[in-house]
């Protein structure tokens, strides 16, 4: 296969972000759509997922990652997008201009109309979370383990310990259990859940596998091989309490400790990058501050749910094939969104009132503490309510969604910002 | 028994420097590294710096060595192909009282005929804008140079082999055949080897292995632990050498932009009793931030990619010369209690800088024993680098994978590490085993995911161009081992 030089849009990253933007990009009429794959097949981190879950949303079916993805692969090669697989970029810059190199296609340089950064996120390592202790082989993150287990086919440990209650980490210990492991325990040093309570249930609670809050890995040991971690309970504050030390014997300990939206190509490309999200600023169409360069998935920030990435990739898509063929177009005004009381961040950080015009506008945000009681999430301007939405709890661990009805237009229109706050009811 | 002439214990810089340094005469000579890999010890985790020498107490064989090897360095690099930098070194002031130390320190490095200028606050500023608004100024050493410690021991040993060296790792030393008075070889778990002379360079066991013949009863190694922290290049950008003002028992906690691009900050100083704990700790993080702070306050934790640990060798020797109260001096010497040993030990820093110096003294100290070192006829000097993908051009790039397309493939997303570098590093001279072999030669690993997306591939190629199975592929030796079996077999 030979690719050309020229593109309406270039994907980054196959994902379901990068595939729902593809589709959806030719869909509203983008010419030609390239995606570019650095694994030798599309999919991304979805073919390593045989767990369920996915495409109740999108398409009320509760499907395993391979299947979910596969049902975007076929549209998508079924709408003519091209793929460049086994491909790594380089470069993007600021004109779109890409470079990527290929065992099987050599040096690339691209040029598209259109660039959509869909290269998801990356797992937290032992030396982000500042991890004491010895260096042996065995420590792993949650998501290494999977793609050893579900892609390669071979088990990575016998004894587990896992460090986090991120989903990765629930569900590779139920995925470890099923394979003849043995998880000996779940370590979480917040007082919460850090992933969403149906995996507790579904992946800890029904295989009696124990989870700790509020406790951590004090140390590592073991030369070659972990051999044994220290566990010690924490206060508020992390502070290790003395004298609950445990030795819990194991030979291998998983970190499922967050995930970090992958962004150094978007960064090289002068893409400016919110500190809170670590994914970039956005509109409500998923473009960046660089025009012409959207941004779509885990990538923009760590979502709970893949069917909210194909989401956010459809619109990123529509957005890429709207400016590749009406050119930028100009706006009266943009209106940014801010995150309120009790609200850690909300994407997208502006939003153009016109786009309500066309339907509603999601806005997702996170919680910044829990509550556990009813709460009302709140949409102002200035001290003005627009919009509110019950929820039963604010968690961490879970997105909260709220939609802006193409009712309030008005109102936007008229809003120096909006903010969003979650509070008690 | 094979027979050898010189067997080198050990496989750190020093071992790896004298290897070459042999290789350049009719000798036959072996090194035995007990490890997997060789520099796996100190010679891979310091502060991977080329010291001009103004440290040292004047006097001491430390002194002489790191005089005599700085100048060294730009003939090796050229010959090996070692990643290097002479970017000269700042020794930081803060605060006015800090200020009045940089006299002394200044006097020190001219008594060792090292170069030094005091800069002011100012210029220093000009230098490195993250610098400490407080700064006072500044003792600029210029002949400081940063250097990758790995392929300080790599190249100068692939040279040796080159030149008909044999190496074999995993390989350790029980203890020494004798005869009479006489070393004639050693004991090893793979087999006895003859020679004449043993040449000691085993870092950390090295009082150990003395004392397995007898000598030096009193002579020790305590270790000193030292841990360090590598941000990451996207987070913070600096190409400097900054020191603190030093207290009396190290040179402190240093900031540095590496070879590679990260920034390193550490080490800090911890007694261990432990030779193999390279552990890392909450403390020293602490330690080293605070440190590290003082010199850039603008550090933020949020940037560290990775942390690691090495121990000094740090030893108990008097310095040679009686008019010098100094304590852990270098030991370079023929031993005098047996015949046939050469005991290199007690080499913590300058160790590195030294490596070549110490290595010629080994020749000077074999010539004066009456060893009749004749030179090769076909010694070749020239040990090229291998293509590093992550340091090259586009274009130069583009030249590299149209010539061999393994090298289109990354690896390592974070370093940028290709197939190509991984496949030719597992046949080079020295052939790369085990994942850290390979992370220690191309950094592979060592970014922002630490080997995360890498670690499975890399695996795979070791598992295909070694032959062996994926479950028999290690970290870093037996034992080391990263999966035990495939799924669907449940352990009976």
């Amino acid at each position: 296969m030979t690719f050309k030089d020229r593109y309406d849009m270039v994907v980054i990253g196959s994902g379901p972000g990068g595939l729902a933007a593809a589709i959806s990009a030719k869909k509203n009429g983008a010419q030609d759509v390239l995606v570019i794959e650095r694994d030798v097949e599309p999919g991304g981190i979805l073919l390593q997922c045989i767990h369920n879950g996915f495409g109740v949303e999108v398409f009320k079916q509760d499907l395993p990652g391979p299947a979910y993805a596969q049902r975007f692969i076929n549209e998508a090669y079924q709408v003519g997008v091209d793929f460049l697989l086994d491909t790594m970029v380089l470069e993007i810059t600021r004109d779109h201009r890409i470079t990527a190199t290929s065992k099987r296609y050599g040096f690339l340089n691209i040029q598209a109309k259109a660039v959509v950064l869909a290269m998801g996120c990356r797992e937290r390592t032992r030396a982000q979370v500042r991890l004491p202790g010895a260096r042996p082989a065995g420590v792993f993150t949650a998501g290494t383990a999977q793609r050893w287990v579900n892609v390669e086919g071979y088990m990575p440990g016998k004894n587990f310990v896992i460090l986090g209650s991120g989903d990765i980490g629930m569900i590779m210990a139920r995925r470890l259990t099923f394979e003849g492991a043995k998880v000996e325990r779940v370590l979480e040093v917040m007082p919460y859940l850090s992933g969403l309570t149906r995996n507790y249930v579904q992946c800890l609670m029904d295989y009696d596998i124990q989870l700790q809050l509020m406790h951590t890995v004090k140390n590592i040991i073991g030369k070659k091989r972990v051999e044994a971690i220290e566990a010690v309970a924490v206060d508020e504050k992390w502070n290790y309490i003395p004298g609950t030390e445990e030795i819990i014997p194991c030979d291998t300990l998983l970190l499922s400790v967050g995930l970090i939206p992958e962004n150094e190509l978007s960064r090289q490309a002068g893409v400016l990058i919110d500190p809170v999200t670590a994914g970039p600023f956005v509109d409500d169409g998923f473009q960046t501050n660089i025009p012409g360069i959207f941004s779509a998935g885990n990538v923009v920030h760590v979502y709970d749910l893949v069917d909210w990435v194909t989401e956010a990739g459809l619109i990123a898509g529509k957005s890429a094939a709207r400016l590749i063929q009406a050119g930028p177009q100009k706006t009266e005004k943009v209106i940014p969104v801010k995150a309120g009381e009790n609200v850690r961040y909300v994407v997208p950080h502006t939003l153009n009132p016109d786009h309500l015009i066309e339907g509603e506008i999601r806005v997702q945000m996170r919680v910044r503490q829990p509550i556990e009681a009813p709460v009302w999430v709140e949409v102002r301007s200035g001290e003005r309510l627009l919009h509110r939405k019950p929820e039963p709890y604010a968690r961490p661990g879970e997105m909260v969604t709220i939609f802006l009805k193409p009712a309030l237009l008005d109102e936007v229109k008229a809003a120096n910002g909006l903010s969003v706050a979650i509070a008690k009811r | 028994m094979k027979t050898y002439d010189i067997i080198i214990i050990g496989g750190g810089v020093v071992g790896c420097m004298t290897a070459r340094a042999l290789s350049r005469y009719n000798l036959k000579v072996l090194m035995i590294e007990q490890e997997s890999d060789i520099g796996m010890g100190a010679s891979s985790a310091n502060s991977a710096i080329i010291h001009s020498g103004h440290d040292p107490m004047p006097g001491t064989l430390k002194a002489e060595m790191n005089r005599l090897a700085n100048p060294m360095w730009d003939q090796l690099i050229s010959e090996l192909g070692i990643p290097f930098k002479r970017s000269g070194a700042y020794i930081v002031a803060i605060g006015e009282e800090e200020f009045g130390c940089l006299a002394a320190l200044s006097e020190r490095a001219r008594q060792n005929s090292v170069k030094t200028e005091v800069i002011n606050a100012n210029e220093m500023r000009k230098k490195e804008p993250l610098i400490n608004p407080a700064v006072s100024g500044a003792l600029f050493t210029p002949s400081a140079g940063m250097v990758d410690p790995f392929s300080a021991c790599v190249a100068p040993l692939e040279n040796a082999i080159q030149n008909g060296v044999k190496v074999m790792t995993d390989t350790e030393f029980i203890s020494f055949i004798t005869n009479g008075r006489r070393i004639v070889g050693v004991h090893t778990n793979r087999g006895d080897f003859t020679c004449r002379w043993v040449v000691n360079a085993a870092g950390i066991y090295s009082d150990e292995i003395m004392h397995t013949a007898g000598v030096r009863p009193d002579f020790k190694i305590n270790p000193r632990r030292g841990e360090y922290y590598i941000l990451d290049k996207t987070e913070i950008e600096m190409n400097n050498i900054l020191f603190p003002v030093p207290s009396k028992v190290s040179k402190g906690i240093l900031v540095l932009g590496s070879t590679h691009g990260n920034v390193l900050v550490g080490p800090n100083t911890q007694q261990t009793p432990d030779k193999e704990d390279k552990s890392v700790t909450g403390d020293g993080l602490n330690e080293i931030w605070q440190g590290a702070q003082k010199l850039i306050p603008s550090l933020n934790q949020r940037a560290i990619i990775a942390v690691f640990a090495g121990l000094r060798a740090t030893g108990n020797a008097l310095c040679t010369s009686s008019k010098v109260d100094y304590h852990h001096d270098f030991v370079i010497e023929v031993a005098k209690e047996v015949e046939g040993l050469v005991n290199l030990a007690g080499i913590e820093s300058p160790g590195l800088t030294a490596a070549p110096a110490i290595a010629e003294r080994v020749v000077e100290l074999l010539k004066d024993a009456g060893e009749l070192l004749t030179k090769k006829q076909d010694w070749n000097p020239i040990r090229l680098a291998r293509p590093r993908f992550n340091y090259m051009t586009r274009k130069e790039q583009e030249e590299l994978v149209a010539r061999d397309a393994h090298y289109g493939r990354i690896v390592c997303r974070c370093e940028m590490v290709t197939e190509g570098e991984i496949v030719a590093e597992i046949h080079a001279p020295l052939p790369a085993k085990t994942y850290d072999a390979i992370k220690r030669r191309t950094w592979l690993g060592t970014g922002r995911c630490l080997g995360s997306f890498d670690m499975p591939r890399v695996v795979e190629i070791l598992s295909s161009e070694l032959g062996i199975s994926v479950s028999e592929v290690s970290k870093k030796g037996t034992g080391s081992e990263f999966l035990f079996r495939p799924t669907k077999e449940v352990d009976a």
